[in-house]
Parts: structure tokens; C-alpha cells; sequence
């Protein structure tokens, strides 16, 4: 079997381990064959020069790469080396036009019409509505009520850029009403429309198609800190919602594992792609590879505990509390009762708040080769003031997690580590502020002075 | 489908009385409770109603009233917190009985008590009967479902290509796995659904999710050309709300009408003031008498016989 055939064969497997999969409605099925089929052709295979037209364009229009910047001030104050991938500085503020701009050119590619998507923070609405008026087709964005209330900039920005944006009032209000009723729309125009779903979420091939779009990132930070520190780090960390930007951050270190376990399992599906980038072979050959430990940042929000009687858990913490179910097109974990009823989640930051995760990820995290953990609200909030105040970098209050995270817990990350900042703040400056004021956060600044 | 026999072996059929409705010198010639019920009963109504809108108590009123009406089978909704086939009717139905505490439990202690002639088909989506026992696991759902005299299942979340685990357990328990048939589904997927389906094929009568609609799709016409060689019972849902549709539906070569938003509209409108189970009886009647129609070109008003 040649390569390219071996690699066509595990990418259209539906399935990660346990998880995965197509839990759809029967109306969308030949929908997902169509894409799964154009991700085979395009995005693997590079026909008609897809790739290289992405690849122009997100260097043109997003301006990629983003750089590995040494963050000194951390560096210092945690006694060893820091290093931010600045997706923040991504076109837009964050990493989901890495993802957005990828589908919006696959979906022209496929003759589609119509775009659609649904967003949480609005960064991935945002994104979308600016790749969509970038390569010129209609779009229509659906974003929960609460959600629209605590990012409004973003929503100014979509309909900016020209897109509709449609309230989803079921529910709490949130990213997990705004993809059901995204896949309403969806199931009513899928011969016309394509459906951009914002994370490594949602049923086969959307897992793998948009961890292939962000795996630029680790692609990037794997050179970048090579080059810079002449080695591997010794861990990754990054933000977990649906776990878009951890796949993208984590995607190209996985096989960069010491354990054996890891490391002989050429099968297994979370080598494809990486296998499949055949135009870069690595460069280390059959040396044991260096072992760089993937640190995936969920959201504590006030407690870990799931309040059964009300259908809610007041955090988003997915991979670290979890439970297998189908949500969303895919057997994955769940934030669910008993029962099978998903509860509502919370964080703090409406990027991160979602029930579900990227089936990927929960199996990474079930076969032991990536870390969930948790911070809380507060940690989160300080992590936002702290970068800020150190390094001039406002954070999204997503990304505050896993530099909230670095703050707890530094002293088991290693010597060098690399920590993804996967957007800007500037988005969540009004809930900051007033999540501030109900606290007494250390790294805050003193908002009396603001009042005179 | 399989030509072997669903119910496990040494069973009576637990909906036996069907029998009234069928002509005495007939014998039983299905294996399964679900197609006899749509082929000696056609042109057959399948009624559906969100089980726990707006209490338990009330759905075993309801859906006595339409076994009384006419309905030949009845699908009871198991509420889902994420109902992403359901439109704005049935969604807030889902949401009603959610908020009045169904639980699988619940359900399963309704279908327990209820007697009808009409079988009973559970519709749920696919993590509700992964959750009813202590894994993620499809047996224990089916079991009980079997249990409490089910007939058959149908999830809207599930495709051919993860059905495996459930028709394997369905077939262990006798019950019917009924898959929908969309508009857009044709050509292989076609071949490879038709013959997996158990009981009926559910052809969705248009694109998106279901809603009582005005008039009856183009697509519904097309999609029953496009399984006229099949030879298992159609039934047509999503959209359809009146006697004239149904007429329309059954001209066109469906088997039965599936009805669901314009029954749970009754109960949005009457449930609170009791009147509602009247209305769903005479609402089902007057579904059965417009499916006759489009059977004979005639009306044919009584209800007893074909
Ligand atoms: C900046 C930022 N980071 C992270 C996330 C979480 O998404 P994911 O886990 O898919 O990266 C979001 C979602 O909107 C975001 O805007």
C-alpha cells in the first residue's frame, strides 16, 4: 500500500478509539460523504492546489506565521523558560480563522452557497463572517442570547463584515443551543449550504478536517522552538472549550513521546495527519523521540461538582469530569445527568463554555497521552491581569486558562514551555471588568482608581 | 429486513386484540406487530405525542384517545434535552415534559399501564438509550423496552452506519428499528437503509426537521418513486397536518401518515383546560378519514373497516 493510500484509509475512518463517529440525522449523511470526500481530495491530496491557495491566503489575509515569542517576565518570574505562541495575533484575535478561512475555501471549492456557523464567544462567528467577506459568500450566524449580551463587539464585528446574526434564546443561551439550532438551519438547506462548525467537534470528518486546519500552529511551534532553544519542550499547554486550538497546538507533538506505548503506535488515528503532511518529513528518523507532555486547560468555572437537581454544572470541565455519550454528531465526553440529559455548563469565558469536547481529545485523554486539567474562574481572571500587566499582552479570558494554569502549577511543566495564547481580550474587556469588581484579585489593578 | 421472527420466541404478540381490526379470515402474515399494524390497517395513521406533555398522566389520556380515533400505531417521544430533528412545536413539547420531570423511568412505567390496540414505537435520540443503564450501553434501553411491550424504536440521530449495536439488540428483543428515509438519501445509502429497516421506512416528506406545514412537498412525491421498488410498508411524516394531506400522501403510494406537530399543537392549545384528549380523537379521525380518501378516491367516514 503506498502512502497516500494508507493515509486515504485512516482518514476515512469515522471513529478516534472509542470516539467519534456520525450521529446525524439521516438528511445530512450524503452532506458529510460530500465533505469527508473534498477533505480526502483537497485537503489531503492538495488537488487543484487547495492547500497552497489556504496556505497563501493565511499568510495574506491572516497573517501567518505567528510568531513563538520568549515571554521574559514570566520566564523570570517562574525560573524557566516561557515561550507564548502568539495566536492572538492571528488576523481577527484569535486562532479560529485558521479553521474558519480553511472551510469557507473548502466550501467554495465544493460549489457551495451558503455559509453557516454558530458561535459561543463569538470569536469563531467573527471569524467566519470575515472569511466569508473575504472570499465573497453569504453568511448567516446563529449565537445564544447570553452569549450575545457578554460579547457584543463581536457580534458588531460579524455584522460588520456583513453576516446575519440569528439569537438562540433555548436553553441557557449558549454555544450548545447555537450549534442545535445550526444544525437545524443546516438540515433544512444542506444541498446548498456548508456548515462551519467552530471546533474538533461535531460528526466525522469535521474532527479531523478542523484539527488539520490548526495544526499549523504546533507545526509552527514545533520549528520555532527548535530553532530558538535547539530542542523539544518539555510540555504544551493550552485552553480547552471543543479543544480546537489544543489539537491545533498539540496535533504535531503527539508522536514526541518517550513512552513506548506512544510512541510504536503507528496505527492508531491520531497519527494520520501528522503522517499525511508527507511534503515534511521529520527530520529525526528512527531516534527515540523527546518527550513533550500535552497539558490541556479545561474550565473549573466555581466548582467541579454537576448540580443534578437543576441540569447544571457551574464549570465546563469536559475531559477532567466528563461522562461517554453522543452529543452533537459524536460519541464523546459529556457534561450530562444520569439519565442522558446535558446539562448546562459555565465559565467565565464564553469560549469555553460548551458540554461537549472534540472526540480527538477524549480520546488522547482516555489513552493517557494528553493531561486534562482545570482552573478555576478566579484563576483564570488573574491569569487575564497578569499577562496584561507582565508582557503587555492582553489575553482572551479562554487563553487566561492556561496561563492561569502556568501560574498553579509551573513547577511540573519542565524547563522549557510552551504555552498557547490562543486569542486577544480585547473582546472581553466589559466581563472582565465586571467579574473584577466582585473580586479580590491579586494580579488585578485597582479599579477605585478608574471610579476617581 | 431479516425474514426471521422479532418476537422472541413462545410470545404472544402483546398487542393480540389488534386483531379486531383485521379481517377475521386473514392470518397474521408479519413477523412484526409494526408492519401488520400498517398493512392490515391501510391506509394506517401513525400518531406521535411527546410522552410527559404536560404530565405522564396526560399522555396515557392522549394516547388512549387516538388509539380510539384511529391511529394504527403510536409513537411515544422520549424527551431529549437536545432535540435537533424536533422543530419549534415539538421542541417546547420536549421542553414541557423536561420541565414536568419525565425520566426514562417514567416513560417506561407509562408504557407499563398503557393498553391499546395500536403498538407502541419509543422515538428518542441515540444518548438517551446509551445512558439508561450504568455504561454507555444500548442492551439495558432495549430490554426494558421490550419489557414494558414496546414494539419498536426509531432515532432520529442515528444513520445505518452507526446502527449496528441497536439492531443487534433489537433483533435479540424482537423489536423494530424503523430509519428515516430523507430526501436527500438515494442511490447506495438507499439500497444499504432499505435493508436494514424493520417495520416501516419513515420517509421524512422534506428537508429540515419536523413542523405542521401548509401543504404537502414535491419531495414526499419524489421520495416515494424513489422507493417504489422496496418492498417494505412507507410511512410519510414531517409536515403533514390535515385529512387533505394525508389524502394527498396515500394517493401518492405511501402506506400511512405519520402525524406529530398538529397533535402536539392540540396539547400546547388544550392540555391545560382538559379538552384536549377529545380533540386529539376526533383530530385523529378526521387524519384516518382523509387517509381512506386517498386509498379509494371515496370518503369513507366510518372507522371500523378498510
Ligand atoms: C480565543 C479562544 N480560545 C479558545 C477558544 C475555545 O475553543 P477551542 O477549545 O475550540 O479552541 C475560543 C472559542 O471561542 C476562543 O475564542
Amino acid at each position: 500500500m503506498s502512502t497516500s493510500e494508507r493515509n486515504r484509509e485512516r482518514d476515512s475512518e469515522r471513529t478516534f478509539g472509542d470516539y467519534g463517529g456520525q450521529y446525524v440525522p439521516e438528511a445530512l449523511m450524503p452532506a458529510l460523504q460530500e465533505l469527508e470526500d473534498a477533505y480526502e481530495r483537497y485537503v489531503i491530496e492538495n488537488e487543484d492546489g487547495f492547500m497552497d491557495e489556504f496556505r497563501d491566503r493565511m499568510r495574506d489575509f491572516g497573517g501567518r506565521p505567528t510568531p513563538l515569542q520568549r515571554a521574559d517576565r514570566l520566564s523570570e518570574r517562574y525560573d524557566r523558560e516561557i515561550y507564548l505562541k502568539r495566536e492572538d495575533l492571528v488576523h481577527g484575535g484569535a486562532h479560529k480563522l485558521n479553521n474558519a478561512l480553511g472551510q469557507v475555501l473548502l466550501a467554495k471549492y465544493m460549489g457551495k452557497e451558503r455559509i453557516i456557523a454558530e458561535t459561543g464567544a463569538g470569536q469563531h462567528g467573527t471569524a467566519t463572517a470575515m472569511a466569508a467577506a473575504h472570499l465573497d459568500m453569504p453568511c448567516e450566524i446563529y449565537m445564544g442570547r447570553t452569549d450575545i449580551n457578554r460579547q457584543r463587539p463581536n457580534v458588531y464585528r460579524m455584522r460588520m463584515n456583513g453576516a446575519e446574526v440569528n439569537p438562540v434564546t433555548a436553553g441557557s443561551g449558549t454555544l450548545k443551543e447555537a450549534i442545535n439550532e445550526t444544525m437545524r438551519d443546516w438540515a433544512t438547506t444542506v444541498e446548498r449550504t456548508h456548515y462551519v462548525i467552530g471546533s474538533v467537534v461535531g460528526p466525522h470528518p469535521f474532527p479531523k478536517l478542523v484539527r488539520d486546519f490548526q495544526s499549523v500552529i504546533g507545526r509552527e511551534a514545533r520549528a520555532q522552538i527548535q530553532d530558538r532553544a535547539g530542542r523539544l519542550p518539555d510540555s504544551v499547554v493550552a485552553c480547552a472549550g471543543g479543544g480546537s486550538n489544543t489539537m491545533g497546538a498539540f496535533h504535531e507533538f503527539v508522536p514526541d513521546c518517550a513512552n513506548p506505548r506512544f510512541a510504536d503506535d503507528s496505527s492508531s488515528a491520531e497519527r494520520s495527519s501528522a503522517d499525511s503532511q508527507a511534503a515534511q518529513p521529520r527530520d529525526d528518523g528512527d531516534e527515540p523521540r523527546e518527550h513533550v507532555d500535552l497539558v490541556a486547560v479545561e474550565a473549573g468555572g466555581s466548582s467541579l461538582e454537576i448540580d443534578e437537581a437543576a441540569g447544571l454544572a457551574p464549570n465546563s470541565a469536559t475531559l477532567s469530569t466528563g461522562t461517554d455519550g453522543v452529543l452533537h454528531g459524536a460519541m464523546t465526553k459529556l457534561l450530562q445527568q444520569g439519565d442522558g440529559q446535558i446539562v448546562e455548563s459555565h465559565s467565565v469565558s464564553a469560549g469555553l463554555d460548551y458540554a461537549g469536547v472534540g472526540p480527538e481529545l477524549a480520546h488522547l485523554v482516555e489513552t493517557g497521552r494528553v493531561t486534562p486539567v482545570t482552573v478555576d474562574d478566579e484563576a483564570a481572571l488573574n491569569g487575564f491581569h497578569r499577562l496584561s500587566n507582565l508582557e503587555g499582552i492582553i489575553p482572551a479570558l479562554e487563553s487566561s486558562h492556561a496561563l492561569g494554569y502556568l501560574e498553579e502549577s509551573h513547577d511540573e511543566l519542565g524547563d522549557v514551555v510552551v504555552v498557547n495564547v490562543s486569542g486577544r481580550g480585547d473582546k472581553d474587556l466589559e466581563t472582565v471588568l465586571e467579574e473584577t469588581e466582585k473580586r479580590d484579585l491579586e494580579a488585578a489593578p485597582d479599579v477605585e482608581v478608574f471610579d476617581g | 429486513m431479516s425474514g426471521e421472527d422479532r418476537r422472541p420466541k413462545g410470545e404472544e404478540p402483546r398487542n393480540g386484540e389488534r386483531g379486531a381490526k383485521r379481517p377475521a379470515s386473514v392470518e397474521p402474515a408479519y413477523d412484526s406487530d409494526v408492519e401488520a399494524a400498517i398493512r392490515e390497517n391501510y391506509p394506517a395513521l401513525i400518531a406521535y405525542v411527546t410522552a410527559g406533555d404536560p404530565s405522564l398522566a396526560d399522555t396515557k389520556a392522549y394516547v388512549e384517545a387516538l388509539d380510539r380515533g384511529g391511529a394504527d400505531l403510536i409513537e411515544l417521544g422520549l424527551p431529549f434535552s437536545e432535540p435537533i430533528a424536533e422543530g419549534p412545536t415539538i421542541q417546547a413539547a420536549i421542553n414541557r415534559a423536561l420541565e414536568a420531570g419525565t425520566t426514562p423511568q417514567g416513560f417506561f412505567e407509562l408504557v407499563d399501564d398503557l393498553e391499546t390496540e395500536a403498538p407502541l414505537l419509543v422515538m428518542t435520540y441515540y444518548n438517551m438509550i446509551l445512558q439508561y443503564g450504568p455504561e454507555a450501553d444500548v442492551r439495558p434501553f432495549v430490554e426494558r423496552a421490550a419489557e414494558a411491550g414496546l414494539s419498536g424504536i426509531i432515532v432520529p440521530d442515528l444513520p445505518a452506519e452507526e446502527a449496528d449495536p441497536l439492531r443487534d439488540a433489537c433483533d435479540e428483543h424482537g423489536l423494530d428499528l424503523v430509519f428515516i428515509v430523507a430526501p436527500t438519501t438515494e442511490g447506495d445509502r438507499l439500497d444499504r437503509i432499505m435493508s436494514q429497516v424493520s417495520g416501516f421506512a419513515y420517509v421524512q416528506a422534506r428537508l429540515g426537521t419536523t413542523g405542521a406545514r401548509a401543504n404537502v412537498s414535491t419531495a414526499t412525491h419524489d421520495s416515494l418513486a424513489r422507493l417504489s421498488a422496496y418492498d417494505v410498508p412507507k410511512a410519510v411524516g414531517f409536515g403533514v397536518s390535515e385529512g387533505d394531506h394525508a389524502a394527498e400522501i396515500i394517493e401518492a403510494g405511501a402506506d400511512g401518515v405519520i402525524v406529530g406537530s398538529a397533535l402536539v399543537d392540540i396539547i400546547a392549545e388544550h392540555g391545560a383546560d382538559g379538552d384536549a384528549a377529545a380533540a386529539l380523537e376526533a383530530k385523529a379521525a378526521e387524519l384516518k378519514r382523509g387517509a381512506r380518501r386517498g386509498a379509494t378516491g371515496e370518503d369513507a367516514p366510518e372507522p371500523e373497516q378498510p
